[in-house]
């Protein structure tokens, strides 16, 4: 079986975003790019299903421009075995990005796609779900462990109640959550191999995907600032305040 | 000219940062409080860089080693740098001077240091022998086919830990140009070779965890196959495979030095005095822009003359203004921190006060500033018969 990831890049996780003063985005100059930390375990989870045996073969992808081969190099590092770019400079949305995965998927016929839940830039945690709509394919998202059954696969998903086991037919696209495993540090040895896997590059166009935003992104604000807290006497006052105020117990 | 980092360079360095980052920054309190890392924290550490294949990185990759060229290595060690040395000192980068050993020492020594097995020190200055290296009397008697050594060495960095010591020592005296000069011969000295002690150093103001130790020889004869190279050849050695070390203090002290400043950046964008923050007052920001241009300026010349010696070009002035130029900087730029946070600069409940400790050494070990002067001012005039 082959697993295909596809994988974003997106602003470090460590940098603070700052919007920009007129309004149409994030500032992205001179700010640390990488690797989206969900996409991250999902390569790791792919990685340990290979090693575990159940996959052959394990393909990045990435959707954007040339830079997004720093993203492919790592996940090839961490033990993807080939890379494939979809070179556009387009502010590639969602649904674009399901549709070009379909395409490669039907070119590439894995038996699983396991993405990152959302990317951190946008928050979407849409294109895993469009993604099996286009395909038909099973779906199990926000998924934290990942068993092998013999007829498909049982996911634990990390729903706003607890934890919901599924069992699902492959093929299948699952998204990760982030208790999903931890992902590994890049070994040296595996960082010179990288250089040597395929990473191959093609266009939307050649896909037959049309790119064009169907979204019009109006304005980009800060969220408001957080007042300040306020100070209790007692839990008697504080028991008030949750149960009358803010009404959550 | 090529100013960006490979994928791979950029790679090396994502990782190392973050497992410094994850693994070491944890742990750092731990050895400021208590001046000491348990061997066995030691050996974990060791263990975990060695599952990464990061073990031994400057090494050839012949010899088991990571083989990555001086450019990448500069770039591990300036990330490096960011930690405390005592954990640091955990991601072993064998002395590439073992390389020079013939067949059997480098089954013996170089290859069991590769595998984490071995760790090496280097012992150089004596009491009476600091930056007048070729005035040690630390002296190896031949004896048969043994040597005998006598003498004692000081300011011998991670000894504690070390499991051999790579040793220079006197075995007679040649005329130079400037008079009667020792001549130096290396040695390979197992930490329980009879007459071979250990002992404590001093209590350092700098990198705390990370001792320095005291080396007496009393009548410790050795093998003539203990000796590293030919004898009388010491000075050569240390001058083949030794000045890249100092590239390593200028890569250190200029990832030190950036770790530094991303505090001072968060904390003068926070800070806020007289209603804004301190970072509106050109009081400060003017500071912060000399720290980064002066970290920029050493980060660039340590990678420039990095390159030089994956070029195979002439370092050894380059390396020595990186030197220079880093540790110098490094001192600037952690008083300028503690500046910038005022009182709780000096406090331990931030590592700013440790960073300035620590900055003051680098401008000592691995050849003062003066000697890197001395250096640099040589490389220029000596040319002209100056």
């Amino acid at each position: 079986m082959k697993i295909l990831i596809p994988i974003k890049r997106v602003i470090d996780f460590n940098v603070r975003i700052r919007v920009k003063k007129d309004g149409s985005g994030v500032e992205t100059a001179n700010v640390k790019m990488s690797m989206n930390p969900f996409c991250e375990i999902a390569v790791e989870e792919a990685v340990r299903i290979k090693e575990a045996g159940k996959a052959e073969e394990i393909i990045a992808v990435a959707i954007g421009g040339r830079q997004c081969q720093d993203i492919l190099r790592t996940a090839l590092a961490m033990g993807a075995d080939r890379a494939i770019l979809i070179e556009t400079d387009v502010e590639v949305q969602p649904l674009a990005i399901a549709k070009l995965l379909k395409a490669t998927i039907e070119k590439e016929s894995p038996g699983l796609a396991i993405l990152g839940k959302q990317a951190i830039d946008g928050d979407n945690n849409q294109t895993g779900q469009m993604l099996s709509a286009l395909l038909g394919w099973s779906q199990a998202a926000f998924a934290s462990n990942i068993e092998f059954t013999d007829t498909g696969l049982e996911v634990t998903r990390e729903v706003d109640g607890g934890l919901e086991t599924i069992a699902i037919k492959l093929p299948a696209v699952v998204t990760t959550d982030l208790r999903l495993n931890e992902p590994r540090y890049v070994k040296l040895p595996n960082i010179m191999k990288a250089r040597k896997k395929p990473l191959d590059v093609m266009t939307p166009q050649e896909l037959g995907v049309d790119v064009a935003p169907s979204i019009d992104v109006l304005d980009i604000a800060e969220p408001p600032a957080r007042a300040a807290g306020v100070k209790v006497a007692d839990v008697n006052e504080l028991v008030d305040k949750l149960r009358n105020e803010a009404k959550v117990i | 000219m090529e100013f960006g980092l490979s994928h791979e360079q950029q790679m090396v360095v994502d990782t190392v940062r973050s497992f410094v980052e994850n693994e070491l920054y944890p742990l750092e309190d731990e050895v400021e409080r208590s001046g000491q890392v348990p061997r066995a924290l030691g050996r974990e550490i060791q263990d975990k860089v060695g599952e990464l294949g990061f073990y031994a990185p400057n090494i050839p990759e012949e010899f088991g080693g990571g083989g990555l060229d001086s450019l990448t290595f500069t770039l591990l060690e300036r990330e490096l740098g960011r930690a405390s040395m005592a954990l640091s000192v955990f991601w072993g980068r064998p002395s590439n001077i073992l390389c020079a050993g013939d067949a059997g020492q480098r089954e013996r020594y170089l290859l069991p240091c590769v595998r984490g097995e071995k760790i090496d020190a280097l012992a150089m200055s004596e009491p009476d022998a600091g930056s007048d290296i070729r005035a040690m009397k630390t002296f190896a008697r031949r004896d048969g086919s043994d040597y005998v050594i006598n003498g004692t060495k000081h300011f011998i960095s991670h000894a504690d830990v070390a499991d051999f010591i790579i040793t220079f020592v006197a075995t007679g005296e040649e005329e130079t140009p400037s008079g009667p000069k020792k001549r130096l011969t290396c040695f390979l000295i197992d930490r329980d070779t009879p007459g071979f002690d250990i002992r404590p150093g001093y209590n350092s103001v700098s990198h705390r965890g990370y001792h320095n130790n005291i080396l007496i020889f009393d009548d410790c004869r050795v093998p003539a196959s203990q000796l590293l190279g030919e004898e009388g050849s010491g000075f050569d050695l240390a001058n083949t495979w030794l000045a890249a070390t100092r590239l390593t203090v200028a890569a250190t002290c200029t990832g030190r030095a950036r770790r530094c400043f991303d505090l001072c950046v968060d904390w003068a964008a926070n800070r806020r005095q007289f209603g804004q923050p301190i970072g509106r007052f050109q009081g400060i920001s003017f500071k912060l822009a000399d720290m980064i241009t002066g970290i920029d300026a050493a980060d660039w010349l340590t990678l420039a003359a990095a390159w030089r010696l994956d070029q195979e070009l002439d370092a050894n002035r380059q390396i020595a203004e990186a030197k220079l130029y880093a540790s110098e900087m490094l001192a600037r730029v952690t008083d300028e921190a503690i500046q910038i946070f005022g009182g709780m600069g000096l406090m331990d409940d931030l590592p700013i006060e440790r960073f300035w400790r620590d900055a003051r050494v680098e401008r000592i070990w691995d050849g003062a500033s003066e000697i890197q002067r001395h250096i640099i001012a040589r490389d220029l005039l000596r040319p002209l018969g100056a």
